[in-house]
This record gives C-alpha cells, sequence and structure tokens, in this order.
C-alpha cells in the first residue's frame, strides 16, 4: 500500500469487523511541530491484552489458532521508519483506538494519497455504520458526521446516483477547503 | 471555490429517488459486493469501488446496493466483487481492476449476460 489513505482503508475495516456502531477516523497535519497524527477509534468488540500485542507484531507469538493479517504490522513500521509510532488501546466490550503518527516532512513519509475515496467508499458499503471523519490542516479544519444525512435519507439507499454524487461533493470540497493557499 | 451543500439539498435528493422508484419496474434488488480486507485493498479493491461508484452515478443506475466485505479466502484472485441479482445465485468475478468493474455493471447488471472471463466457479 503506498498511500496513508489505504492504510486508513485497512484500519477502519478491522473495526467493521469488529462489529463496531460508530467508527470515528482523523487526521491532523501540524506543521509547527511537523507531525502527520492519524487515529481510528471504534465501539466494536475490542480485544484484550495479548490479542492487542499479536495483531501489533504477529511474528513473536507462538499462538497458532489465530489468524491475524499483516496490516497493522505494515503501517507500524512505516511510521517507525519516519520518528513515528503506532499504539493501540483496547478494552473488551468497549472498543479500540489505534493511533499512529509520522514526522510530516520526512523523505519516506507515504503521501495521505486520496482520503476522499476513503472515506467516501467506507460510508456508502457499510450504512449500518455511523462515520464521523475530521481531517485538521494546522488551524483548518473539516468535520463531516453521515448520521444527520442518514436521517435525512431515510430509505434511500446510500448508493443511489444522486447520493453518491451529494457525498462526493461534500466530502471532496471538505478536503479542498482545508489545504494550505499556494503560495 | 468548493461549496459545501447544506441538508436542504438532501430533501431535494430524496423527493427525485422517490419519483424515480415510482417508475422503476419491479426485477429485485440489485446487490454489488466488493471484498475489501487487507489483501483486497492492496490488490486494488478501491480504484475497483471508485469504478462501481463512478459508473453508477455517471450511468444513473438507480436501484442498486453497494456493499462490502472482508477477505473471503480467495486473496490470489482479488480485487474480488459479487453480483446478487434478486433471487438468482450468487455470481463471483476476479482480478476485477476498475475497467473490469465497468465491464460488469454494463452487462452484467444492466444487460443481465455473466461476464464469462473474470468468472471464478466455486
Amino acid at each position: 500500500m503506498r498511500e496513508l489513505s489505504l492504510h486508513l482503508l485497512d484500519i477502519a475495516e478491522n473495526s467493521i469487523a469488529a462489529q463496531a456502531k460508530t467508527v470515528e477516523i482523523a487526521i491532523r497535519e501540524d506543521s509547527r511541530t511537523d507531525r502527520l497524527h492519524m487515529s481510528v477509534r471504534d465501539d466494536g468488540r475490542g480485544m484484550d491484552q495479548e490479542m492487542a500485542a499479536q495483531v501489533i507484531d504477529p511474528f513473536v507469538t507462538t499462538r497458532t489458532t489465530r489468524k491475524v493479517g499483516l496490516g497493522i504490522p505494515l503501517l507500524k513500521a512505516a511510521s517507525e521508519a519516519c520518528n513515528g509510532f503506532l499504539e493501540i488501546h483496547s478494552t473488551p466490550g468497549i472498543g479500540t483506538r489505534l493511533e499512529v503518527e509520522f514526522q510530516n516532512s520526512h523523505i519516506d513519509r507515504m503521501p495521505l494519497g486520496d482520503i476522499a475515496s476513503t472515506i467516501l467508499h467506507l460510508v456508502i458499503a457499510n450504512p449500518q455504520i455511523r462515520f464521523i471523519f475530521r481531517h485538521q490542516v494546522d488551524e483548518n479544519e473539516f468535520f463531516f458526521d453521515d448520521e444527520p444525512i442518514k436521517r435525512e435519507l431515510a430509505d434511500i439507499p446510500l448508493s443511489d446516483p444522486l447520493v453518491i454524487s451529494y457525498l462526493r461533493d461534500e466530502i471532496e470540497a471538505g478536503i479542498e477547503t482545508i489545504q494550505p493557499a499556494m503560495a | 471555490m468548493p461549496v459545501i451543500k447544506t441538508l436542504d439539498d438532501l430533501k431535494k435528493i430524496r423527493e427525485e429517488a422517490l419519483e424515480k422508484r415510482k417508475v422503476k419496474t419491479a426485477s429485485g434488488q440489485i446487490e454489488v459486493i466488493v471484498g475489501m480486507g487487507t489483501c483486497g485493498i492492496a490488490a486494488g479493491a478501491r480504484d475497483t469501488m471508485k469504478a462501481i461508484l463512478e459508473t453508477i452515478q455517471n450511468d444513473n443506475l438507480s436501484g442498486i446496493i453497494v456493499k462490502q466485505t472482508g477477505c473471503v479466502g480467495l486473496c490470489e484472485k482479488e480485487p474480488i466483487v459479487q453480483i446478487v441479482i434478486g433471487e438468482q445465485p450468487k455470481i463471483t468475478y476476479g482480478k476485477v481492476t476498475g475497467d473490469v468493474a465497468r465491464q460488469i455493471l454494463k452487462e452484467h447488471v444492466v444487460d443481465g449476460k455473466v461476464v464469462q472471463n473474470h468468472l471464478i466457479t466455486l
């Protein structure tokens, strides 16, 4: 995966698999501290400490009964290569919060990539889940919550062509407004 | 300058969508399911999903429900797309790039002809 937005999609898939009802995705770019921070928080079934340790580093365990993926270890390695870190805080029955941080200007930092597509696809393909998205670039912030939209639409599916168009415009325009002005 | 839409726009969208539904014939619900496990995403499933949503939007295809699923255990065939039309059995496609996804929507979902060269027989 060559974009952080693809990693975010992958992390959010874990929340969906954990039967979350609400998934909050946040990105914070801070030019003053030169940090890029991303987090995915869910209210899914959560994990005990052993499991949380295992999803971060699947090769240090002798356990063979449970299959875990490589998405999180790859993102962790990418963050650490850029003077950053990845942490998972999880409580069984409460939910999971994943935090990952990079040195923003680091030469090896992957580009954020197409964040709008990641959010759009999560929202449309998982109508049973509430998605909250917050993207901050220094003082500017875009905040998106699909709950009021779904309440207004009621039984109209999110994959209706008019609704796709609406959501796409809203998310793309929102992300565009917070980008720093070109010099 | 980007324009942020308002909830009032959604009211109009809802009315338009309801109006269209009245004239639509009952051919049964159509579901398009995209595999979005780590394997799918790494193989390009987001581009596949992007092509599907763009085709629905550009060709104004209403009555399609787009869903996603995790890894279905056929990682080497990702990106995987499954089509369910009404009561018909589920059809599974493999190696579905954006172009193949557009082809599946046009030929299978709209015209009812299965795209043979990307079919996975389970």
